[in-house]
């Protein structure tokens, strides 16, 4: 909403600066979101004092100045006014100033002495006729002041923001209401120059359902539901013609260009009072008819910004008994405009069903000033209250006379019954006690009914408030009167809620924890992706075909976003999401959702360093370790697997939980590692990724609207679980390495779970330290080697001891797997 | 017969014992370099071929009496070996030391590379630490949510333009992706009876282009406090402590707004970091910046949730981290948050 400082003290004087204004108008009414001066044509000039004024030489009509025009050094400026006198201040264009007529000031030569700039006559600066001399000033700014800020020169405007539930703030008259409450000062209708008295101009309207006359026009409403109140008058001997001076300069001010006295009415209604108007050329309006109604299938018009356009019934507009002469609510058509030779009109003032104006409006693609109030509701009082400024303004802006009757069309809304606002729950809700006679107070001032009795009032809204209508409507109506600043702000004691952290908090955390330790950084990517790739929840509504689908995992964010940085050239890539997958569920409205944690890595293992210019890559068995850890903060005190899986890109399929590989015991697949296949440059080295679901989310209870729900998905960690202390042995250990000629169909694995599964109590580690396959091994077969390293608890080893364990181990193999131990 | 012939005497291995050590300790000391050492000890104290451990292999064989005292000097000639080996080992390594060239000690250290958390991370947890000094633990919700939760339940009419198809992303199955993260206000007091005290950080998604301000998917941290007796004061009073905190020594103001979910509501402004509240360009003159938008919950609301509404009453709140982070960190175009490029996340991390 625009409003005009001027315009608003019309309706109250609250000598308040524009300033003052805005910061009136945000702490108790709606956020002023800027101040505009008005004439920023004149952005440019400043405040100059002339030190010196003495005559050209050449010249018996100029004057040489010396002028401070705020910089470091007295300018010389060439003046050709009579009245420069030495030690006044003027206002001065500086060179390189662009005047309000276009005229560029440069340096430039006259009768041979240079000037820098110009001072200023009154009319040269739109701020009036003179032009007899330049423009003394009566003000103290220093030289150098814009003069915008040193005189209160034209109008400003107020950029208010509106919120949906106050649409009676979208009007001059709503805003000065609240200055008028907020500050003391008198609300006052502001004045007509030249109107009639209202008595001598509008007979009394009175309500009629269905349909009624306004002079020879019959008006009908089809529906009230979509228009619940339309008001015509017809108007005769009108002289079409420019507006005075005054209305033009409000209607600029607010943003509206002036077109003729009886457009400009209309929308000095609009921005004056928040009621749109439209105003017909009653010669164009066929069969003495005014009617509102669906349009018809195929129907179309033309609009008065000049364009065809197709209606559908789902819209109202206003039509004769021909065709449709205008849509309700957002825009008039061009057929029945005013123009210069318009002598007798037709004026609407209505109310329509917002929903409908918001539709047509967004059907249709146009939004005007009249759609934006129309869609937050016009209450179906305001035409019969606005009327009679409407047409006495009309009257004597445009002449002519108002044709008996009025018409209006609909049923007087019913007064609104009375709430009841309880002063305990005004102290309840903002924690300080009001006496139930300063809210009413406060309320009163902006037009309430209040009537305090004991600890409650009965409180009737005022017929311009449309918003809800509730006593807890009424609590914020008297803070926002009283000001939030008047609230305290001192920290009280609280209790500590019942609500337990949601389990994924603290293993989200550790996970971000465990990642950035490693050097992977995190990102936030949206989950959007196009169709295939496995997604299944589709967005029926997307901007774009690229994001039409909810990701059904991770990594295909990640890997956009991995080839987004190798298109920046950018290939030592270590990427780590915490984010949310979606999977559609038949016959569930919302879609699984699961937390998980996904990592891509790519590139140099380090960043390089004399000692190793080329630092090696990020391989596979980095990706196996690195799923294994993530897996195990994931889930902790749970088991993890790495099964092989030979499958399209996957490496690894993620098990946790106890049991086999070969699927024996209840074990979950919690993830995979795989090699990630991108859009990559040559140069590129292989990604791999790890993606791993650290639980279903929302991890919090959700109950069906209106019961309650406890359970909660993530299990709390179960007794004795975790890592518990053990003394560690101080014996020597005896480390062993036993090297294995292993047939081809034989998996380390399988040899390491062997190993392991050897029940020697003194094994404490396996490590495979080598593979070779090469000269001196036979085809089919590769050499591996394990360090075993045996241990006791309470005593040394003895070598004899320690071979013969190892025997029995390397026995064991032999006869269980086939590999046997090959000696150097 | 053998086993008598091979049987050595007590003085017999005593004797062996000194010549080994005899033997050894000149060969140390005229090493010259760690193989040569190496190569000593295993001479002399190899676990399996040394010349030493050989003799310790005959101590079983001598008769018990005599074995404390073969045992004492065997542990003391290995003593002295190796205590000379590791002698003469330190200075090989003093003297390796003097005669190689000096390192170059201004050369750089060797590198890992720099994880870090995302500039949004950063400040959600900060936001998060505050809160919990406070009494708030953390609640979350879904992302795709119905419509009686992400509106119904919080109080927005039916005709409300935010449920049409141009403002808010739907999905196939009727549900609709979430607007806010209030849908979580009414899920939690839901399951949990008041008080409540929670801070609810998630993803939230309008149906808005991608631009230099606007994203289709955002952050957002909701915050509740529910109980008998909480007010407008409690609002006030902890938004300014947190904004004092989390801002330094800021002023704040409240200005009336509107949300369907709370009344009275309010915008929180703090005081320009820039200009210090003069007003500057970053402001729009007006000396202040936005924060968040807060109010008392609307009775609906809690109506909604199955709570009391007469008995009990509280606030909300909801912040967007990522205008904080952008204002932190002075990033001009919103996508940088999204497009994750390793260097703007790298340099951010540090
Ligand atoms: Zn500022």
């Amino acid at each position: 909403m625009n409003a005009s400082v001027h315009w608003l003290s019309a309706f109250v004087d609250t000598g308040l600066s524009p300033r003052a204004l805005r910061e009136l108008l945000t702490a108790r009414v709606a956020t002023v979101d800027a101040v505009e001066r008005v004439r920023i044509d004149l952005a440019g000039i400043v405040v100059a004092r002339v030190v010196e004024a003495a005559r050209h030489p050449d010249s018996d009509h100029l004057w040489v100045t010396r002028v401070d025009a705020g910089g470091p050094e007295l300018l010389d400026v060439v003046c050709g006014a009579p009245n420069v006198t030495a030690g006044a201040r003027y206002p001065f264009a500086p060179v390189g100033t662009t005047m309000p007529n276009g005229l560029a000031i440069e340096r430039r030569k006259i009768r041979g002495r240079l000037s820098n700039g110009m001072l200023c006559s009154a009319r040269e600066l739109g701020l009036g006729t003179d032009h007899e001399g330049i423009m003394p000033l009566s003000v103290d700014a220093p030289p150098g002041t814009p003069l915008l800020d040193a005189m209160p020169i034209g109008d400003t405007r107020l950029v208010v923001d509106v919120l949906p539930n106050r649409p009676d703030l979208l009007s001059h008259l709503g805003l000065a209401r609240e200055l008028a409450a907020a500050t003391g000062r008198p609300l006052r209708d502001p004045s007509i120059p030249g109107a009639p008295a209202p008595s001598a101009v509008v007979p009394s309207v009175t309500w009629a359902a269905g349909s009624a006359p306004a002079a020879g026009v019959r008006v009908t409403v089809e529906d009230p539901g979509d228009c619940p109140a339309f008001l015509g008058a017809v108007v005769r001997g009108v002289r079409i013609g420019p507006s005075p001076e005054w209305l033009v300069g409000r209607l600029a001010t607010v943003g509206v260009r002036s077109v003729n006295n009886v457009v400009d009415v209309t929308n000095y209604m609009l921005h004056g009072y928040g009621q749109p108007m439209h105003a017909y050329d009653l010669r164009r309006l066929a069969g003495g008819e005014v009617r509102v109604r669906r349009a018809r299938a195929g129907e179309s018009i033309r609009t008065l910004d000049g364009s065809d356009r197709r209606l559908d019934p789902s819209m109202i507009v206003i039509a004769d008994a021909e065709r449709a002469q205008g849509i309700a609510g957002v825009i008039g058509g061009r057929e029945s405009e005013i123009s210069a030779d318009t002598t007798d009109l037709f004026l609407e003032a209505a109310s329509f069903a917002p929903g409908r104006v918001r539709a047509a409006r967004r059907a249709l693609g146009i939004s005007t000033d009249a759609s934006y109030r129309f869609e937050r509701l016009v209450p179906a009082v305001s035409p019969a209250e606005t009327c009679q400024v409407a047409l006495r303004l009309l009257v004597a802006l445009a002449g002519g006379e108002v044709a008996p009757p009025v018409a209006l069309v609909g049923r007087r809304p019913e007064r609104p019954a009375p709430i009841t606002l309880r002063s305990r729950r005004v102290a309840q809700v903002l924690g300080v006690p009001i006496p139930a006679g300063e809210s009413a107070t406060l309320l009163r001032t902006i037009g309430f009914e209040a009537t305090p009795a004991q600890d409650t009032i009965a409180v009737v809204f005022p017929w311009w408030r449309t918003d809800a209508r509730t006593e807890i409507d009424l609590v914020e109506e008297v803070a926002r009167l009283r000001g939030y600043d008047s609230v305290p702000d001192e920290l009280r004691p609280y209790r500590l809620g019942t609500v337990p952290d949601d389990p994924l908090v603290a293993r989200s955390a550790a996970l971000r924890e465990l990642l950035v330790g490693r050097g992977f950084l995190e990102i936030r990517p949206m989950p959007f992706v196009g169709p295939g790739a496995g997604a299944t929840v589709r967005v029926t509504n997307p901007l774009a075909d690229t994001e039409s689908y909810l990701r059904p995992d991770l990594l295909v964010s990640l890997a956009r976003r991995a080839e987004f940085n190798l298109a920046r050239l950018e290939g030592n890539l270590r990427l780590f999401e915490i984010g949310t997958a979606f999977r559609a569920v038949t016959g569930s409205e919302r879609p699984h959702e699961e937390t998980r944690v996904a990592a891509l890595c790519m590139g140099a293992r380090r960043p390089p360093h004399f000692t190793e210019p080329e630092p090696p890559s990020w391989d596979e068995w980095d990706a196996k370790a690195l799923a294994h850890d993530v897996a195990g903060v994931a889930r902790p005190g749970v088991r993890v697997e790495l099964a092989p899986d030979g499958g399209n890109g996957t490496l690894w399929r993620v098990l946790a939980g106890e049991g086999e590989a070969d699927g024996a015991g209840a074990r979950e697949e919690i993830g995979r590692v795989v090699r990630v296949s991108l859009d990559a440059p040559p140069w590129a080295a292989p990604a791999f990724g790890v993606e791993i679901t650290v639980a279903a989310t929302p991890s919090a209870p959700v109950a069906p609207p209106g019961e309650q729900a406890f359970a909660a998905p993530i299990a709390p960690p179960a007794r004795g679980a975790g890592p518990r202390y053990r003394a560690q042995p101080s014996q020597p250990p005896v480390r062993v390495d036993v090297t294995l000629l292993v047939p081809d169909d034989v998996s380390a694995g399988a040899i390491e779970r062997r190993l392991r599964a050897s029940g020697d109590t003194v094994l404490e580690r396996v490590e495979l330290v080598s593979e070779y396959r090469g000269v001196s091994i036979p085809a089919g077969h590769r050499s591996l080697t394990w360090r075993l390293t045996f241990r006791h608890g309470e005593r040394s080893l003895r070598e004899k001891e320690v071979e013969a364990r190892r025997d029995k181990l390397l026995r064991a193999l032999e006869s269980e797997l086939g590999v046997r131990h090959r000696t150097t | 017969m053998t086993d008598t012939v091979n049987r050595p005497s007590l003085a017999e291995l005593l004797d062996r014992m000194a010549g080994l050590e005899r033997e050894a300790l000149p060969a140390i000391a005229a090493a010259a370099d760690p193989e040569e050492l190496e190569r000593l000890r295993i001479r002399y104290l190899g676990r399996t071929a040394g010349l030493l451990s050989g003799v310790s292999g005959s101590l079983g064989l001598l008769p018990a009496g005599d074995r404390p005292a073969a045992g004492a000097a065997f542990a003391r000639a290995t003593a002295a070996i190796r205590a000379r080996l590791d002698e003469r080992a330190a200075a090989v390594a003093a003297t390796r030391r003097a005669a190689a060239p000096p390192l170059d000690l201004t050369m750089p250290g060797r590198a890992v590379w720099q994880g870090g958390r995302h500039p949004v991370t950063v400040v959600i947890d900060e936001v998060a630490a505050i809160f919990r000094e406070l009494g708030f633990t953390i609640a979350l919700g879904p992302e795709a949510e119905s419509e009686w939760y992400n509106f119904t339940a919080l109080n927005f009419p039916p005709d409300h333009p935010a449920l049409d198809l141009h403002d808010t992303l739907y999905l196939e199955s009727g549900a609709l992706l979430r607007t806010h993260t209030s849908p979580v206000q009414v899920r939690t007091l839901q399951a949990y009876p008041p008080p409540v005290r929670v801070l609810v950080p998630g993803n939230a998604y309008r149906r808005d282009f991608f631009d230099a301000s606007h994203a289709p998917m955002f952050v957002q941290i909701e915050g509740l406090a529910i109980d008998e007796g909480v007010s407008f004061v409690d609002l006030k009073a902890t938004l300014t402590h947190f904004a004092r905190r989390f801002f330094g020594a800021a002023r704040t103001r409240f200005r009336p707004s509107f949300f369907p979910f709370t009344e009275p509501s309010a915008e929180m402004d703090v005081e320009c970091r820039i200009c210090g509240g003069a007003g500057c360009r970053t402001c729009k003159l007006t000396g202040w910046t936005e924060i968040l938008g807060c109010g008392m919950v609307h009775p609906a609301v809690l109506r909604s949730a199955g709570v009391d509404a007469e008995r009990y009453t509280g606030w909300a709140f909801g912040m967007g981290p990522a205008r904080v982070a952008q204002q932190r960190y002075d990033i001009p175009d919103i996508r940088e948050l999204y497009d994750s490029d390793v260097r703007v996340l790298a340099a951010l991390a540090r």
